[in-house]
């Protein structure tokens, strides 16, 4: 096992844990977006970043960050209350997220956030890119309006479901996630419609289509729920 | 018998310049007067003066000239190779022949480069005959892989590519590194504007990096490579691949290298043109054919690199100075250079200096020995203003930092790094929040898209900078920028957006003033932005010729032609400067500030 201080307190992991789940089984929440358990960890949305205080205050992702020896996490400093709520500023003026016209309202991640980070206001101008929504498929919807890039489809897709149809397209703010190299999601030759996509995603981009936003609440967990069911190699 | 040597620069910027056609222009000049057999041409890698191409020096008394164009062919063949008087017109300065009597070569010193221009890449003999492969050969016949790591560590070698992480330590990571096949990768993705030394080693010494490669490949246990070279680079990857073959035919590359069992096999892999592919991660995906998109380290590629093997990755720069060290040992490598940065490093002088191109200078040297003894200063009429050291993800340092010494250190104390080796030298024309706004473009634009700060945060800035340029911009936009700058630099994901800020940050430091000259009295100082500028006609000066009326694309300009002055309706005016240039009389004027 390996020993680690985080907040403080002196924690246990396995070899090969990361920070996140150390904290996780010691009860001590760390703010998440595109972490996903039953998926490899990505690393991207920088939700989840903390400090290291023996590596210089080094920021990590917890996610994405083995748990070393004598490691010294901090993970909720003035400097990173403060970080995290500028990361989610920018994220909720990339795109559309004008909660009262979304299918996820009251059950969205990124919304729940905004409220535990305490962001009231966004600072950024609005980017507003106006993408044209996804509708040719007949059991889902995707609108990349509200897309907050974290990948979590990209992954349930082709890590669990094995299809492969969702991939990233572009690059920088023009980025995109697409299905099946581009084209409606409704003409894909790939995706088996097994919804897990529509489950992994944290926010309204990827829904069900014909069900009402107060019904539409999603369940993640089922990526973890089938990973665990399955024999390990 | 041969009498005489003429090394031609065959360098890209020769041959974009006309090289091959100066070439054919000698190669006929000489058969006509009977010299084919008497004098030789040898088609070298980069000798520096980029500007100034098409170069070539001639052996054995070691005249250089510039700006050869084919039709001096037949005079340097006439008045020189027969009558042995050098073409006078054709020197860069009169009375100096040599390029050892000019400060430009003078005072360089060149070790990575000490090939470049000197010998024909596409000949291994050459390398060999230069002492190439010597290296080498003393590695896998008298060292342990641990006596080469010692020697590379002893020399204090740091990486080239930008970081300057301690090339011993890193290969000795590797080496320690549980797992049985590893792997050696150089990196050759050489993205930043203005930066092209890698390309002038890949094409000019060829060789060297290939041998550089193979010693790290038994330092560090490794016996398959890959050079990540980019696309864009089409004469460099044909002399690799030549290097490679040649390398192979003599044993010196492929299997039982020298017969002593050691194998080592390169191959190369084309970059599709991504800047983020230049950071180790985002590479080491694009070689396993996945998206060209970089990772959080830990792992670090010594640990968990390339299909998940512990990979040694390191810059075109650093593994051409390997050989150098083992031949003469790491004492006579870290004689040159400061404490902490040993050696030598390329750069590559661009913008408003006078010799542009390509330099190679110990460690230590000051900036304003860089820019104005080797670089020769700025052009004639201009003032210096600022140095861009470290391409997009450098710094810009003022005037009163000149005599700063060229070190890792030095440099990001003063809020730019080493990088590269991008030198770009700007004068008085420049507006620093334009520079700021230019380099930050680039970097939004080559963001990869994964992490939120990089993405959202470098476009976010950026329309900011927009709005100060567009005479938009508030004293509270200034805060917010410096705000974001911090945050896309400490919470990025890779290298590319933490460092991405720092041209704005270093602007911020030492030119604050433009910022505030753009904001508080709409005026870009230095006349470049458009939206904060006027043009004026001299009333005293105009002739009423029409010229501007006829060049101004928008009608803005009225006057009846003969009868001065004529005059600019600003509102229409779209500060295109069409009406300066076409004016014979310089009565036109540009002039900060709005009007109108």
């Amino acid at each position: 096992m390996i020993t680690l201080e985080i907040d403080g307190r002196t924690v246990q992991a396995r070899p090969g844990q990361t920070i996140l789940e150390a904290a996780r089984a010691a009860g001590i929440r760390i703010p998440t977006l595109c972490y996903l358990e039953g998926l490899s960890p990505r690393g991207s949305c920088r939700l989840c970043l903390v400090e290291v205080a023996n590596w210089n205050g080094k920021l990590v992702p917890a996610c994405a960050t083995p748990a070393e020896e004598g490691m010294r996490v901090v993970t909720g400093s003035q400097r990173l209350k403060e970080l995290r709520r500028m990361v989610l500023e920018l994220l909720f003026a990339e795109r559309n997220h004008i909660c009262s016209i979304c299918v996820s309202n009251g059950h969205c991640e990124l919304q729940d956030l905004a409220c535990e980070l305490g962001m009231d206001a966004v600072r950024f101008p609005y980017r507003f890119p106006g993408l044209s929504l996804d509708a040719s498929h007949e059991k889902f919807v995707y609108d990349p309006n509200r897309c907050v890039l974290c990948g979590r489809c990209v992954r349930a897709c082709s890590e669990v479901e094995g299809a492969m149809t969702w991939g990233f397209a572009g690059r920088g703010v023009n980025t995109l996630v697409e299905p099946d190299l581009g084209g409606p999601w409704g003409e894909s030759e790939t995706c088996t419609g097994c919804g897990k996509c529509v489950q992994a995603c944290p926010v309204g981009a990827l829904a069900e289509r014909g069900v009402a936003t107060a019904e539409q609440e999603k369940r993640p967990q089922v990526l973890a729920e089938v990973t665990e069911r399955r024999p390990r190699v | 018998m041969r009498r005489l040597e003429v090394l031609l620069c065959s360098g890209t910027a020769c041959l974009s310049s006309g090289a091959q056609e100066v070439k054919k222009a000698l190669l006929s000049s000489l058969a006509a007067h009977g010299l084919a057999e008497e004098v030789r041409i040898v088609e070298t890698g980069c000798m520096g003066p980029c500007e100034l191409g098409p170069v070539m020096l001639i052996y054995p008394e070691g005249t250089f000239y510039i700006k050869v164009r084919p039709q001096d062919a037949e005079e340097i063949v006439v008045e020189h190779f027969l009558k042995g008087r050098p073409v006078a017109r054709l020197l860069w300065r009169e009375g100096a022949p040599s390029p050892q009597e000019l400060p430009f070569f003078s005072r360089q010193r060149k070790v990575v480069l000490s090939n470049c221009g000197v010998i024909d890449p596409e000949r291994i003999e050459e390398y060999i005959a230069a002492g190439g492969y010597e290296a080498l050969g003393r590695a896998l016949t008298e060292m342990s892989p641990e006596e080469v790591i010692e020697e590379i560590k002893r020399s204090g070698l740091r990486g080239r590519g930008g970081a300057g992480f301690p090339t011993g330590t890193k290969w000795e990571l590797v080496r320690k590194a549980p797992g049985g096949e590893k792997y050696v990768i150089c990196n050759a993705d050489e993205g930043d504007p203005g930066a092209f030394m890698d390309r002038a080693i890949l094409e000019g010494d060829p060789h060297a990096v290939l041998e550089g490669m193979a010693i790290a490949a038994y330092a560090v246990g490794a016996k398959s490579g890959y050079i990540y070279v980019r696309a864009e680079y089409p004469l460099a990857i044909r002399r690799l691949e030549e290097a490679i073959s040649q390398a192979r035919k003599l044993g010196l590359l492929g299997e039982d290298i020298l017969e002593t069992g050691f194998s080592f096999n390169v191959e190369l892999r084309m970059g599709a043109g991504a800047f983020v592919c230049g950071e180790e991660t985002a590479l080491i995906a694009s070689i396993e054919g996945r998206r060209g998109e970089p990772r959080p380290r830990p792992p670090y590629p010594a640990q968990s690199g390339l299909w998940g093997k512990p990979t040694l990755i390191n810059n075109v720069e650093t593994f051409a100075n390997v050989r150098h060290i083992i031949q003469n040992g790491a004492d006579w490598f870290s004689a040159i250079g400061t404490e902490t940065s040993k050696g030598t490093k390329v750069f590559a002088l661009a913008g408003q200096v006078r010799n542009t191109g390509l330099v190679e200078v110990p460690m230590g040297i000051t900036l304003r020995e860089l820019i104005f003894d080797v670089g020769g200063g700025v052009p004639e009429g201009r003032k210096f203003k600022a140095v861009q050291i470290g391409g997009p993800s450098g710094g810009c340092l003022p005037e009163g930092l000149l005599d700063v010494p060229v070190d890792y250190e030095s440099l990001r104390g003063h809020g730019a790094i080493m990088g590269s080796g991008g030198v770009i030298v700007l004068d008085d024309s420049a507006c620093m929040v334009n520079v700021a706004k230019f380099f930050l473009e680039f970097t939004a634009e080559e963001s990869c898209g994964k992490c939120t700060p990089c993405r959202v945060g470098t476009q976010t800035m950026l329309s900011i900078l927009n709005r100060i340029t567009s005479g938009e911009g508030t004293e509270e936009d200034l805060q917010r920028l410096e705000e974001l700058a911090q945050l896309v630099k400490s919470a990025s994901l890779c290298g590319l957006g933490q460092t991405a800020p720092n041209p704005v940050l270093s602007t911020l430091r030492y030119f604050r003033d433009e910022y505030l000259a753009h904001i508080r009295e709409g005026a870009c100082p230095a006349g470049v932005c458009p939206a904060l500028i006027h043009y004026r006609i001299d009333p005293e000066l105009c002739r009423g010729c029409d010229a501007c009326r006829r060049a101004c694309p928008t009608g803005a300009i009225s006057g009846t032609p003969g009868s001065p002055p004529y005059r600019i309706d600003q509102s229409l005016c779209i500060r295109c400067g069409a009406c300066q240039a076409a004016c014979p009389f310089g009565a036109i004027e540009r002039l900060p500030g709005r009007k109108g």
